[in-house]
């Protein structure tokens, strides 16, 4: 039940050894993937369906998110709560995320007990009840969620409004969550055709991966989701994102401490490069996965080098690159000030390290510390069963081939310097930019001021 | 055919769990005095090596509050002779990855590297480096302040963030435990290179440290690798024990006027100490009051009921001396108080009565069933390890992990409840906007 912010999972270097996948699809559209992980007697057990905040339209922002909450919410054969009570007392872990590109929901079990997720997962699929009496309520849980993670944290507002800004009429400009009005505005009848136009088999992978035998998961898939009705599913708005011509900056003032400046720039992702007329050279979105590990994968990165230490202009910054994204996206640059720097000074400064990067090829020690990062962090992402299932989930549910987390490490490896400069200079300059900056304001009273009363607390009713 | 695979639903319910290999601990000092925790774990080619150290802000001089996370923070920035960059670089060059950690109790550093030689020999050479020999200098120093400094002030405009600071500090009162781990603006600022200096050569010492190797190595080479990584440690001494927590006289709330959307609030007292003897009959307990997610009570009541709050959760949270007993809701401003209405009814009437007999069984279900996936990757195994060797706790802990939980009955948590939970004796935090009735909202 929580969101996943844009790209918040798809750390700087995410490949995943992903041989040894088994995949089929049933006869009514299913998509099963299934790999062996024989370390433990645990299986992780993934349903994702194709639909996300990037599927919706304006008026009814956040209704994936909202439908994924209602999920736990009962069908006529397992009523509200009895999912999570029967997953609970076969010692399970569950929980259920949201995506700009997928809704997915998971069950982590002793290997023997695949089948409870199976029957319920598929039941789920069809089945669900949709109460209005449910949905008032939850929709206000959904609204609390709301207020915890955006409007409570200044930084995070103001991603939302850099995004937003920097997006025009790409659906990557709506939050995840919904913005406020729409889920005010939410009736249980939009739930409803949601859940109708996305929640099939059709539209759906189920992904498993620990301590199971393929050939057993299949028959077992197949009595549990086989009988399942496949939808006339619909590709979702083909509303891309036009071209930016010129610098947008946005300004958020509000009650804050600390002062954040976000970068956004346009880029391509790997799925546009796939597609032929594109443009953009295969290589190109792993040049730029390459380049934010050399801005900021690791203490001896360039930001860390020069922003925090070097010019102390940083006292945090970070870059991220969404590589899987199902649509054109960005790579984002955020970062504070350090005490006594100015945003102003921070982006005068990433810019300098972005110009440096498409004046000079970065040095062979850069570039190898890169690779030997994505070549070990390869191997430790297989420590998480988890994980493992996440790259598979998403890369099928993206529309992309699972196979292409095998290749992610030599793909990586093949990434020259030039490469990375050109990447730089193709992509990074002002006309594709968004700049969004949190301008703290200070509050009536400066510091908090403890009101205390003691005794009788515990009397209140 | 609904009713048919109901039946067989429920009886897969009863399915035996197949047995999950429990980690063989190997237990040993080396010369100089460290304790050394080790499991072979041979399916990847990962070694993981924590260094843990009882020097978290409990060991905080008073006036010096940040100081032990000051200097955990500080170890990279520079160590024998090489600047900060040069030792991050070659931890990374190597695929190797360092992080290091201040807690109330410990301060910390963790490596994760390949297990070929050629990777983790290297490795371990700068890990033994930056704990053994850091060289603190003066520019890293006021540096890690300044950024210590700007994440004390983004503390602030966080309303979580400023009612656990105001929850510790009341629960904790005179106790170490009661002071921020980050410190406070005065107190960061103050700090000095000879500070920080004198905590190192004082809490970083090997008579003071628990090591914890887990992964693809065999005996021979853990007890090299523990050799190694402490050598370069000052054999030192343990320090005294922290003080013990006293208990709370009388409740007390504390309201924080913060320009938030909701109010946090947190409920709580001192808890229990790690390999407490009632540890079992607490956690078993609160996994039915609010430690099991989407089905505890709490999370029924507030959430799913009354659409309250997104979270709400009780936990236990054992420390070397009493961690805390906490409660915790947010909602909205305008509904606080009937949010920690029912908060404080649901702990009051769990306090009183305890679980039902069906509730405790399914929280015994959910425990030993769910058992393997506690210790399902070399990560989560490091985790337990660690733990167990950081407090002394038996090495068969998790060997009998599943019989202590199915021991546990209704009336021992009840009693459990009862003795260790006060609910006239509590403290309530709330952090939120204040009803002053005098300024426009």
């Amino acid at each position: 039940m929580k969101i996943i912010l844009k790209g918040l999972l798809l750390l700087i270097f995410c490949p995943v050894y992903a041989a040894g996948v088994h995949e089929y699809e049933l006869d009514n559209g299913l998509k099963l993937l299934i790999k062996e992980d024989h370390r433990a007697p645990v299986v992780v057990s993934q349903v994702w369906y194709k639909v996300g905040a990037s599927y919706e339209h304006d008026g009814i922002t956040g209704v994936s998110h909202v439908l994924e909450h209602m999920m736990f919410k009962g069908t006529e054969e397992y009523p509200d709560g009895e999912f999570s009570r029967i997953i609970a007392e076969n010692g399970g872990r569950e929980n259920a995320f949201t995506g700009d590109d997928y809704t997915a929901y998971f069950q982590t079990l002793e290997a023997s007990r695949l089948p409870i997720s199976f029957r319920l997962e598929a039941d789920r699929m069809r089945n669900l009840t949709l109460s209005e009496e449910e949905f008032k309520k939850e929709v206000q849980v959904v609204m609390e969620e709301r207020r915890m993670r955006t409007e409570d944290k200044p930084g995070s507002y103001t991603y939302e409004a850099a995004m937003a800004t920097a997006f025009q009429t790409s659906p990557y400009r709506q939050p995840i969550i919904g913005w406020m009005a729409d889920l005010e505005a939410m009736e249980i009848g939009d739930l409803e055709r949601w859940y109708q136009r996305w929640y099939a088999p059709n539209n759906a992978a189920v992904v498993v991966v620990g301590d199971v035998d393929p050939d057993r998961v299949l028959s077992m898939a197949k009595e549990h989701f086989g009988d399942l009705r496949p939808e006339t599913v619909e590709a979702p708005p083909h509303r891309p994102e036009v071209e930016q011509q010129g610098i947008k900056r946005v300004t958020v003032k509000r009650s804050a401490e600390v002062a954040e400046l976000f970068m956004i720039w346009k880029t391509p992702v790997l799925k546009t490069a796939l597609a032929d007329g594109s443009g953009t050279e295969e290589w190109e979105p792993y040049a730029l996965e390459v380049l934010a590990g050399i801005l900021s994968g690791g203490g001896s990165a360039r930001f860390a080098r020069e922003l925090i230490r070097g010019r102390e202009v940083a006292a945090s910054a970070n870059a991220r690159y969404g590589l899987y994204d199902r649509l054109d996206s960005a790579f984002l640059v955020n970062g504070t000030p350090a005490q006594g720097r100015s945003a102003a000074e921070l982006e005068a400064a990433i810019r300098e390290q972005i110009a440096a990067l498409q004046e000079s090829p970065v040095t062979r020690e850069e570039l190898d510390r890169v690779k030997a990062q994505v070549i070990s962090s390869d191997v430790y992402e297989k420590d998480s069963v988890f994980y493992q299932a996440m790259v598979l989930g998403r890369l099928e549910t993206v529309g992309l081939p699972w196979r292409l987390a095998d290749e992610y490490v030599e793909r990586i490896d093949a990434v020259t310097p030039e490469q990375i400069r050109q990447v730089a200079e193709k992509y990074f300059n002002d006309d594709g930019l968004t700049v969004a900056e949190l301008v703290p304001l200070p509050r009536d009273n400066a510091l908090p001021r403890p009101q205390s009363t003691q005794g009788g607390a515990g009397h209140v009713h | 055919m609904s009713i048919n695979k109901r039946v067989l639903l429920l009886a897969l319910l009863f399915l035996p769990l197949t047995a999950a290999a429990v980690p063989d601990i190997q237990h040993w000092q080396t010369a100089a005095g460290a304790r050394v925790y080790f499991v072979q774990l041979k399916e990847l080619p990962i070694v993981d090596v924590q260094v843990a150290f009882d020097a978290g802000s409990a060991r905080d001089p008073n006036g010096g509050e940040g100081l032990a996370m000051l200097t955990n923070s500080l170890l990279d920035e520079g160590a024998g002779g090489m600047d900060a960059n040069a030792v991050s670089f070659e931890f990374e060059r190597l695929g190797a990855q360092y992080s290091a950690d201040a807690g109330y109790d410990s301060g910390s550093v963790s490596l994760r590297s390949l297990s070929d030689a050629d990777k983790l020999r290297p490795a371990l050479d700068n890990l033994s480096r930056v704990l053994g020999e850091p060289d603190f200098p003066e520019e890293a120093l006021a540096r890690q302040k300044k950024r210590l400094l700007v994440a004390i002030q983004r503390k602030q405009q966080s309303p979580g963030a400023v009612a656990d600071d105001a929850f510790q500090s009341a629960v904790y009162g005179d106790h170490p435990y009661a002071s921020p781990k980050e410190g406070t603006a005065d107190s960061v600022r103050d700090l000095q290179r000879s500070d920080v200096s004198a905590f190192h050569d004082r809490y970083y010492v090997a008579a003071n440290a628990v090591v914890t190797i887990v992964g693809d190595l065999d005996r021979r080479r853990a007890e090299e690798v523990a050799d190694r990584i402490t050598q370069a440690l000052d054999t030192g001494a343990a320090p005294a024990p922290l003080p013990e927590v006293a208990g709370l006289d009388a409740a007390k709330t504390l309201e924080v006027d913060h320009p938030s959307a909701q109010t946090h609030i947190l409920l709580g007292q001192p808890g229990i100490e790690r390999g407490d003897t009632d540890y079992f009959s607490l956690y078993v307990g609160n996994h039915v009051l609010g430690g099991s997610g989407l089905v505890s009570r709490l999370f029924k009541e507030i959430r799913g009921e009354r659409g309250l709050a997104y979270s709400t959760y009780s936990y236990f949270f054992p420390r070397r001396r009493s961690g805390p007993f906490t409660a915790a809701v947010q909602t909205r401003a305008d509904q606080a108080d009937e949010a920690l209405r029912v908060l404080r009814d649901n702990i009051r009437r769990y306090i009183q009565e305890g679980p039902s007999e069906k509730e405790l069984m399914a929280a015994k279900k959910n425990i030993t069933g769910g058992f393997p996936l506690r210790i399902d990757s070399n990560s989560d195994i490091l985790g337990y390890v660690a733990m167990i060797g950081f407090y002394g706790l038996p090495l068969d802990y998790l060997d009998t992990f599943k019989d202590r939980v199915e021991a546990v009955t209704v009336e021992q948590i009840r009693e459990a409840f009862r003795r260790r939970l006060d609910p006239d004796h509590m403290i309530t935090v709330k952090v939120g906007p204040l009803n002053t009735g005098d300024t426009e909202k």
